[in-house]
């Protein structure tokens, strides 16, 4: 078993793992307090094959090829595809380089990004305003026009705003591996380059909905859900029910008692754990139609965990311990 | 008067016919590979001549082709990549159009060596009448039964393809150019796996420019050993050189590696000096990609010594004060060129053909360009020179496949040469469209 070593944490892991895998496993190691090393993802996703690579986010160097062939590499790698070698080291977080190189790709990814969140339905939940939130320039260089496109219906459900897309292709592979037949796909190039459907053909399959899950930005939307409500404002459940063509195990988003969206589950690094129909998507959104488990965990996204019953929970702890030291100091 | 080992015919009438082309000597080596020699004596021979990849990046052949991944019982294939879209870069061109039966024959020669039993020579798709010229020389060759079962009664069997591409700049990455091959879009893959295990159709594959191919044939004719001795160094060997821009003989000349660009420039034989008599301000010595070079670092490297056209010499200096070889597109610009201009020119066709893939150069490329296009139209602002400097160090190096490198790199040189000429753009809008400007400039840069 290979052995790397991430800004200063070793691990040891299974052949053909990839340097982001490597890193999430530290980070998802229970012993593991140090910062997040896990480098950021926009095109990368643990479902989908052959996905990655495309967006740069997740470079990282690697100062130390391997203890067969110890060189460094000679340009910052992409961590989602690079599989480690016995003895590797890579530096993410504790490298200047590469810290100025992901700025330096968000804001490439932000120039031509409308930047329309406040009426943007991903907004809370959006890969890109984390990243950008934390790599980001507080002010754009860029004082061009940006590009536009016009709002395409991809079917009944979906919604294709190609103005926010950042070409991670996630929905591109997703039609590819999960469907039988791919409607979708890259149009022209470079900056004019847009993902669009064949002479705008309505996706018609029973999971083309997934789409709207793996996209990273809001340029993919749920048609039922559009300007319904803020996510930060429902209140996300796991539900489940009896499906004949998936699993039935989704996340379902409340306001008072109405389901205004249903979604796919997602990990702690924000991917769907699994694929759901279209049935269970867009058609039950009564609240008799499922079975509610209990309130979804999510730690990833800081907006949308703001008013959660686990994080009110944390927050009265948290006062309560700060009422006691003030009182303790009396 | 230099070796000539890959044109030396090109005058002759009716050399692109298999019967006058043998009658010079042609396709000797391939019955001298296939009936002496064994496959690894090929690729031995190969690796003695030094020979280096003639696409731009140098890369040695022989080495490449000990990569090659040999498992049992799955294709192998060659691809030649005649994608030659560099701006400035066209001597394949004139390779094949006049001389098709030398790349057929190094298609031949090498295939043998790699145990290739299917090759494909990748045309971009400007270069469609050179596609039938090439056609009909592989239809010859059949014929004559240089190609197909048991080549020359041997056990070898061969089948070589012509593909004509669409046009795109990109396919002339050598992963980009074998999705174009499958039938797919023209993007690159990312690496690893590199073709040389998972190439065309996910079989080992190895992939060569033209004149590699054609200079296998020599190099077999005469000896790996004895290729070694011509060129100087690590840079063995001729090749072919591009030459274009504001020169009195612009044409495509083969010249033994080692040969002093100031020679190369000015004597009658090669480039024959700068048109009207004027005075050189710069040279890309490379194809479009390259670093730009002010006249008196492309004749003297900054330790003074004169620079050859050899891969060793003209990197000599790194980027700061050197360039590369490349793909032997060699551009002269005289004094009354406005390196802002032609720098513009370089970044729109940089921007036009990013694939769009991934993020640094799809974004990057576009936007340098319309900075740039502000600046010639004489709207630039003072800081542009800077935010440039800073968009090229960002693409540099971040993308998958080089295109990111090289829409970046005559960007860095540009600034780094001729500072002066765009702060003049920027600061003086109003004299742009004088001619004259240009030349004060010059002297402003103190070339």
């Amino acid at each position: 078993m290979p052995k790397v070593t991430i800004d200063g944490h070793s691990i040891e892991v299974p052949d053909g793992t990839t340097i982001l895998q490597a890193a999430r496993m530290i980070v998802d190691n229970k012993n593991y307090t140090g910062p997040n090393i896990a480098p950021p993802t926009m095109c990368y996703h643990s479902k989908l094959k052959t996905s990655g690579g495309y967006c740069r986010t997740c470079i990282v160097k690697v100062t130390k090829g391997s203890e067969k062939d110890p060189r460094p590499m000679p340009k910052p790698v992409a961590s989602c595809r690079t599989t480690v070698m016995d003895g590797m080291e890579v530096v993410n977080t504790t490298s200047p380089e590469v810290l100025e190189s992901r700025k330096a790709v968000v804001e490439f990814l932000l120039i031509n990004h409308p930047l329309d969140c406040p009426i943007c339905d991903q907004a809370g939940e959006c890969h890109l305003q984390d990243l950008g939130y934390e790599h980001g320039l507080s002010k754009t260089r860029y004082d061009f026009p940006r590009r536009t496109f016009n709002q395409i219906d991809i079917g009944p459900y979906i919604k294709l705003h190609m103005t926010r897309c950042i070409m991670c292709f996630r929905c591109v592979k997703v039609a590819d591996q999960i469907t039988n037949n791919r409607y979708q796909g890259m149009l022209f190039r470079g900056d004019a380059s847009e993902i669009s459907t064949y002479i705008e053909k309505a996706i018609d399959n029973d999971f083309s909905g997934n789409v709207i899950d793996v996209c990273p930005v809001g340029a993919l939307t749920d048609k039922t859900f559009r300007f319904k409500s803020r996510v930060w404002f429902t209140k996300p459940m796991d539900a489940h029910r009896n499906c004949t063509k998936c699993s039935g195990k989704v996340s379902v988003w409340l306001k008072g008692s109405d389901i205004l969206r249903v979604t796919g589950r997602k990990d702690n690094w924000g991917e769907v754990q699994e694929w759901i129909c279209n049935e269970c998507r867009f058609e039950k959104k009564e609240l008799k139609d499922w079975v509610i488990e209990k309130p979804t965990h999510i730690d990833r996204h800081s907006v949308i965990s703001q008013n959660h019953y686990e994080n009110l929970a944390q927050l009265k702890l948290d006062i309560g311990k700060q009422q006691k030291q003030i009182s303790g100091k009396k | 008067m230099g070796k000539k080992l890959l044109i030396h015919n090109d005058k002759v009438a009716g050399i692109s016919t298999l019967e006058v082309y043998r009658q010079h000597g042609g396709y000797a080596s391939v019955e001298k590979a296939l009936k002496t020699m064994s496959p690894a004596d090929v690729v031995e021979e190969v690796k003695k001549s030094g020979l280096r990849g003639r696409g731009g990046a140098g890369f040695p052949t022989g080495m490449k082709w000990s990569f090659l991944a040999k498992p049992e019982g799955v294709e192998r294939y060659l691809v030649c990549n005649a994608d030659e879209s560099e701006p400035g870069t066209f001597k394949d061109r004139y390779l094949m159009e006049k001389i098709p039966h030398a790349l057929i024959e190094g298609m031949i020669t090498s295939s043998y060596a790699l145990g290739a039993k299917t090759s494909y020579i990748y045309i971009r798709g400007e270069y469609f009448y050179v596609a039938r010229i090439v056609e009909k020389a592989i239809e010859e060759a059949y014929a004559a039964g240089y190609l197909g079962k048991n080549i020359l009664g041997t056990n070898f069997s061969h089948d070589c393809y012509v593909q004509v591409g669409g046009g795109a700049y990109i396919c002339g990455e050598e992963t980009a150019l074998l999705e174009s091959l499958e039938g797919k879009r023209g993007n690159p893959r990312i690496k690893p796996p590199f073709p040389a295990i998972a190439g065309l159709y996910g079989c080992p594959t190895v992939v060569n420019n033209v004149e590699t191919i054609a200079a296998v044939c020599p190099i077999i004719n005469m000896g790996g050993d004895e290729y070694a001795k011509i060129g100087i160094g690590r840079s063995t060997g001729t090749k072919l050189i591009s030459a274009s821009g504001h020169i009195n003989k612009p044409g495509v000349y083969e010249i033994e590696l080692g040969l002093p660009v100031e020679e190369f420039i000015y004597s009658d034989e090669y480039c024959g000096g700068i048109i009207n008599g004027r005075k050189m301000k710069a040279v890309v010595a490379g194809g479009s990609s390259v670093p730009i070079l002010p006249a008196e670092l492309i004749l003297k490297t900054d330790k003074g010594e004169p620079r050859l056209m050899s891969y060793e010499s003209l990197s000599e200096g790194g980027f700061v004060s050197g360039t590369m070889l490349g793909s032997g597109g060699f551009m002269v610009y005289d004094e009354t060129t406005s390196i802002v201009k032609n720098l513009y020119t370089f970044a729109r066709f940089y921007h036009h053909e990013s694939c769009g893939q991934c993020s640094p150069c799809r974004e990057g490329t576009g936007w340098m360009e319309k900075i740039l296009h502000r600046i010639v139209e004489g709207y630039g602002k003072p800081s542009d020179i800077d935010l440039l400097w800073d968009i090229q160090r960002k693409i540099e190096g971040n993308t998958i496949c080089p295109l990111g490198d090289a829409a970046a790199w005559p960007v860095a040189s540009a600034i780094r040469h001729f500072r002066a000429e765009f702060e003049e753009y920027i600061n003086h809008p109003e004299r742009i469209k004088d001619v004259k400007h240009y030349y004060s400039v010059h002297q402003l840069a103190g070339a």
